[in-house]
């Protein structure tokens, strides 16, 4: 019987050159989906083989690498993830958003800002922003190439007329570099506004969908809105309950079956980066770390 | 209080070892080996090599057995390892009509040179359950006779002959096949990429296509032409060697179908072909397959595209079993991040439907 055997962080080098044009391509035109042959990952599609090929490309021995899945780093895809790497690329991995390298993340962009010379590896289901309006790639590729986004815009008119808002609470598209609206991943709205004039380089791996792109940094990002209706973010209006934060993304918990519930930061390392500081919620119960989410 | 995520490390270790026990089942019964699976569940090895795209019993039975005999998981199994392999290059076109025949059948001729081979069917058992099979079994030897000197030509390139079926593309060494596992796939597809993606496409997603185009959503009016099971030898040319080197024989199963013919002011009507091929005994798969191909043939054909199995883009974005579980079974992963801003965005909305239900019924209808 063959006995596998694996080369540096999975991927074989001819693999990784050929994802590595498929980014460079991408980083030349910002927001634009550039096709790529995506493998077959160890894990399934739908579960972040996208951002993991993207991360097995661009991963050198010095790096250091942080993954998140909904904000946090004690998910269980996230720790699948990192435990991967680990164990094919033996590189250091960490939880803090500062002293990572290489961050993979699905669904959230960290709270601290991100600085030159990081890259955001974002893990993305479904690439293309118009996908739900046009299923058929032929025409929605020919719709990008137009810059014909009328379509999009009607949604969002739509949605305006129906329910008074713009109905989109997540994976709310972009216009990057004024020419390409592009699908920032289902990270929540609020997000939004970081992936603009960000200092990090930012890619985005579809694996099922074979597509990687990109936002150079100091790109613009705008989301789509219109003068009288401007794109607005949501945040639950509360400060977090371990970490007293009141600008951080909350997840909201759901502490029994009569209804109570507490918010607190969904992005783990910004909430224990500031407890460790001194920083104090309504339910931090400070000697008691294991009972915190840190 | 919170609840901690901390622990989904020994959580994931945990589980996985929970896994390989279950996946064990009773101790005091003995295990299954992949002698066993490869001998006796044979045509579950079948699938999972040729929708694994892989020719190998043995790791399909070790992926069979690893999966607890889920065939999609050892299929996953199989494609994973497969991604890793390095290239060699690729062998050159087998021969299927110098086959090595165990089965053979045409349903469009009443014989043909050769004869009609029943081989190891299920076809006309009755379908009872044989009480027999509970215990330990040995069937009676099969019965024997000398194989027939001469190659059996395929029964459809009799209608070849005469011109009345459209002649089956010539392998063109300009023009090499294309690969939808090193290259991103684009629409429109030709018909190389088509056949690789049917023939790792989910046979129960095939066999419900093609028999939807049986029942009229696409037109499709197939004679079996013919079904061929055997062994055939691959062949490698290596460049430094200079000729093709004998690799070994692999089993296949061959499904040619007759289908209705077209014609112009410039050709004479013929009939056209589907196609199915695939390792092993498959013959649902290479039939569905052969359906789905010649549906999907519209568009070349010059046929209207009207229903989903001939709708390329429809069929080969959705085949894959691989990809459609794994996208599936994502609903699985936490997504309470998306779900937050979603219920926000509800209960805002709720809220404002409340205000506008306690303003007068002409206030109400002045804001719609």
């Amino acid at each position: 019987m063959n006995a596998p055997t694996y080369n540096f962080a999975y991927l074989d080098e001819q693999t990784k050159r050929m994802i590595r044009r498929a980014i460079l391509k991408a980083i030349a035109i910002p927001g634009y989906q550039v096709p790529f042959a995506s493998r077959e990952m160890p894990m399934p599609y739908g579960w972040g083989t996208g951002g993991v090929q993207v991360t097995a490309a661009i991963l050198g021995r010095d790096d250091v690498l942080k993954v998140i899945d909904q904000g946090s780093d004690d998910t269980t895809n996230a720790i699948s993830i990192r435990k991967f790497f680990a164990k094919t690329a033996d590189v250091a991995t960490t939880t803090s958003t500062a002293d990572a390298t290489v961050i993979q993340t699905r669904h959230r962009i960290p709270e601290a800002s991100l600085h030159a010379g990081q890259v955001l590896v974002y893990q993305v289901p479904i690439p293309e922003p118009l996908r739900f309006l046009e299923p058929r790639e032929t025409e929605t590729r020919r719709m990008h190439a137009l810059g014909e986004y009328g379509l999009m815009h009607v949604k969002l008119y739509e949605d305006i007329a129906r329910f008074g808002h713009i109905a989109t609470a997540y994976a709310y598209p972009v216009k990057v570099n004024a020419r390409y609206v592009m699908d920032p991943s289902p990270t929540p709205k609020f997000d939004n506004p970081k992936m603009d004039n960000c200092a990090a380089l930012q890619l985005f791996g579809a694996g099922r969908e074979k597509r990687i792109y990109a936002i150079p940094p100091y790109t613009s990002v705008v989301s789509l809105d219109f003068e009288d209706h401007p794109f607005t973010r949501y945040r639950f209006d509360a400060p977090c309950a371990l970490c007293g934060a009141d600008d951080s993304y909350l997840d909201e918990i759901v502490t029994d079956d009569k209804g109570s519930r507490m918010f607190v930061c969904s992005d783990t390392d910004y909430c224990e980066t500031r407890q460790s500081q001194g920083h104090r919620g309504s339910e931090s119960v400070a000697p008691h770390k294991e009972r915190a989410h840190g | 209080m919170y609840v901690a995520v901390k622990g989904g490390e020994r959580a994931i270790e945990n589980a996985h070892r929970l896994l390989a026990h279950e996946r064990r089942g009773d101790r005091a019964v003995p295990e299954v080996s992949l002698a066993q699976i490869s001998e006796q569940l044979s045509l579950g090895v079948d699938r999972v090599m040729t929708e694994g795209s892989l020719y190998d019993r043995e790791l399909a039975a070790l992926a069979i057995k690893q999966a607890r005999g889920d065939l999609i998981e050892a299929i996953f199994l199989v494609r994973a390892f497969r991604a890793t392999l390095p290239r060699f290059g690729a062998t050159e076109p087998v021969d299927t009509g110098s086959m090595q025949v165990r089965r053979r059948i045409s349903s469009t001729f009443k014989d043909i040179p050769g004869g009609q081979i029943l081989g190891p069917t299920f076809d006309y058992t009755h379908r009872l359950l044989d009480p027999k099979l509970a215990e330990t079994s040995m069937p009676e030897p099969p019965a024997t006779s000398d194989a027939p000197a001469a190659a059996m030509p395929r029964a459809i390139d009799i209608l070849g002959r005469d011109g009345l079926i459209e002649p089956s593309p010539r392998a063109d060494a300009d023009m090499p096949v294309g690969d939808l596992t090193r290259e991103p796939l684009s629409f429109p597809a030709d018909r190389d990429l088509r056949l690789q993606n049917l023939a790792r496409a989910d046979e129960g997603f095939l066999l419900a296509l093609g028999y939807s185009s049986q029942r009229g959503y696409g037109r499709n009016h197939p004679f079996a032409g013919e079904i061929r099971l055997g062994e055939v030898e691959v062949e490698f040319s290596a460049e430094d060697v200079g000729f093709a080197v004998p690799l070994g024989p692999i089993t296949l199963t061959e499904c040619q179908m007759v289908n209705q013919f077209k014609g112009s002011d410039t050709e004479a009507p013929c009939f056209t072909r589907g196609y199915g091929l695939a390792f092993g005994h498959s013959e649902r798969k290479t039939m569905s397959m052969a359906l789905v191909d010649r549906t999907l043939r519209a568009r070349e054909l010059g046929e209207e595209v009207l229903a989903p199995a001939q709708d390329e883009e429809f069929v080969m974005s959705h085949s894959d079993n691989v990809q459609a579980t794994g996208f599936v079974e994502h609903l699985k992963l936490p997504h309470y991040v998306d779900f937050q801003s979603e219920l926000g965005l509800l209960r805002k909305l709720r809220k404002e439907f409340e205000e506008n239900a306690e303003m007068s019924p002409s206030m109400q209808e002045a804001a719609e």
